[in-house]
């Protein structure tokens, strides 16, 4: 309680927190946000739009339904901590960007596909939203989303894909940037710009 | 010629069984906050190298050759075909897990996918909702408490664990098939596999290409992804599954 009440007020000097109104995180918005963030994407594949377009689009989708602060801090790890507040800034560019045409392009595997949400469960202090994922020509798998109201929205702050999960691969990906590069977070920042 | 092989090799299998359960163990606290055990990484990466340069050089082209030339139905099919070939073996596996339901449903699968499907090729199975059943000896050896062992990745197989390794073996060579008296299935068996893996290949292209050609660091995406699916398929709670979100300074992001 008090840690959370600790960051808040931290996130609110950093003026980083959104706020939002303040109606409690339930099992049922949970889904909903999931359910929005379906119908958003499949909105974006069934639009027939170029692919630069479409990248636009899920940056946004990511933007909306994602804790992007928190994914971002997650994936840079214990580097986060001797970053600048510019470097951490400017790595949250690169990286929604940066996912955004990452997971798009697998977006398109979803053409003709469809992701039902399944059930919802209390997780902690946070909610674990079940989906199957029903794509052409493949056996249904498993996708399940993470959310919590930590930055006092919906959000959902991971996703596993058959237990392959976003923050612990991106973590993997950021620090190996951050290796080939003799620890420079500024050149992984501009290689995170680069990649397609 | 794999008759005449088959029982040697199962002691030899069974000989590495013991010996790699003698050598290198992970700290059981370790084990538990689901960290990544690679005492091996040096030998690893270089042979993550070797894998890296087949699939560039020969399994990566071959197997866009043959979804190019082969249409998806016929991949699938063949796909298909080679998964039903497993279903005896799995059911053996389900059999030496004490999962009785699991054994019924890999016959069952097996029974109709045969009679149904011509011979495996089709999948009627899934089409009336019965369940994969999908296993393999290396599950049988986690359901007896083995561990999973180091993380080891084999030569033109790509990721696995030292427990996982011993089951690709045995299920390989112990498939109940293949212990029939003069059955087809016995040079059929290779031939197959080889052919679903290209299909598979061919059909992820992408999604593998991404991991081995356009990760930072494959070796270490590669093991990352294998733990982690190997645990879920095994039905381990993962430590990441459990990442506090509130549990992380984010100011400035």
């Amino acid at each position: 309680m008090y840690r959370r009440m600790f960051l808040a007020t931290l996130g609110a000097f950093g003026g980083s927190v959104v706020a939002g109104p303040s109606w409690a995180l339930d099992e049922n918005s949970a889904s909903d946000l999931i359910n929005r963030l379906v119908a958003d994407i499949n909105r974006v594949i069934g639009s027939g739009k170029g692919e630069g377009a479409m990248y636009a689009e899920f940056e946004r989708i990511f933007e909306r339904f994602s804790d992007t602060s928190y994914i971002a801090a997650y994936a840079m790890g214990v580097d986060a901590r001797r970053a600048s507040d510019a470097q951490k800034r400017a790595f949250s560019d690169a990286f929604q960007g940066y996912i955004a045409r990452k997971y798009g392009s697998r977006f398109r595997e979803f053409v003709g596909g469809r992701l039902e949400v399944t059930g919802v469960k209390k997780v902690k202090k946070w909610y674990e939203v079940s989906c199957v994922a029903y794509l052409r020509g493949q056996s249904p798998f498993e996708v399940t989303f993470h959310v919590s109201d930590r930055s006092g929205r919906d959000l959902f702050f991971n996703m596993f894909i058959e237990g392959v999960n976003l923050l612990l691969t991106e973590r993997t990906e950021i620090g190996a940037m951050i290796d080939r590069h003799g620890g420079d977070i500024d050149k992984m920042i501009a290689d995170l710009k680069q990649l397609s | 010629m794999i008759a005449l092989l088959k029982k040697p090799l199962v002691a030899l299998v069974l000989g590495t069984a013991l010996l790699t359960s003698a050598c290198a163990t992970q700290d059981p606290a370790a084990q538990a906050t689901g960290e990544i055990f690679d005492p091996y990484e040096g030998t690893n990466r270089s042979v993550h190298q070797f894998n890296k340069g087949l699939d560039r050089y020969a399994f990566r082209p071959a197997s866009k050759g043959y979804v190019a030339v082969v249409p998806p139905d016929m991949v699938t099919a063949f796909g298909n075909f080679a998964e039903n070939l497993s279903k005896p073996s799995d059911a053996v596996n389900y059999l030496l897990q004490g999962n009785i339901k699991g054994a019924g449903q890999a016959l069952g699968r097996f029974a109709v996918n045969t009679v149904f499907g011509i011979g495996g090729l089709g999948d009627p199975a899934s089409d009336f909702k019965m369940a994969e059943a999908r296993t393999d000896f290396g599950e049988t050896l986690h359901v007896w408490g083995a561990g999973e062992g180091a993380y080891v990745e084999l030569p033109g197989f790509g990721p696995s664990t030292t427990r996982d390794a011993v089951g690709i073996f045995v299920d390989f060579f112990t498939n109940p098939l293949s212990q029939l008296e003069s059955n087809p299935i016995e040079d059929i068996e290779l031939p197959a596999k080889v052919v679903d893996q290209l299909g598979n290949r061919g059909t992820y292209s992408e999604t593998i290409d991404s991991i081995l050609y356009d990760s930072a660091d494959s070796y270490a995406q590669g093991r990352q992804i294998y733990l982690q699916n190997r645990r879920f398929e095994l039905g381990q709670q993962d430590a990441s599954a459990e990442i506090d979100p509130f549990e992380l300074d984010t100011g400035g992001f």
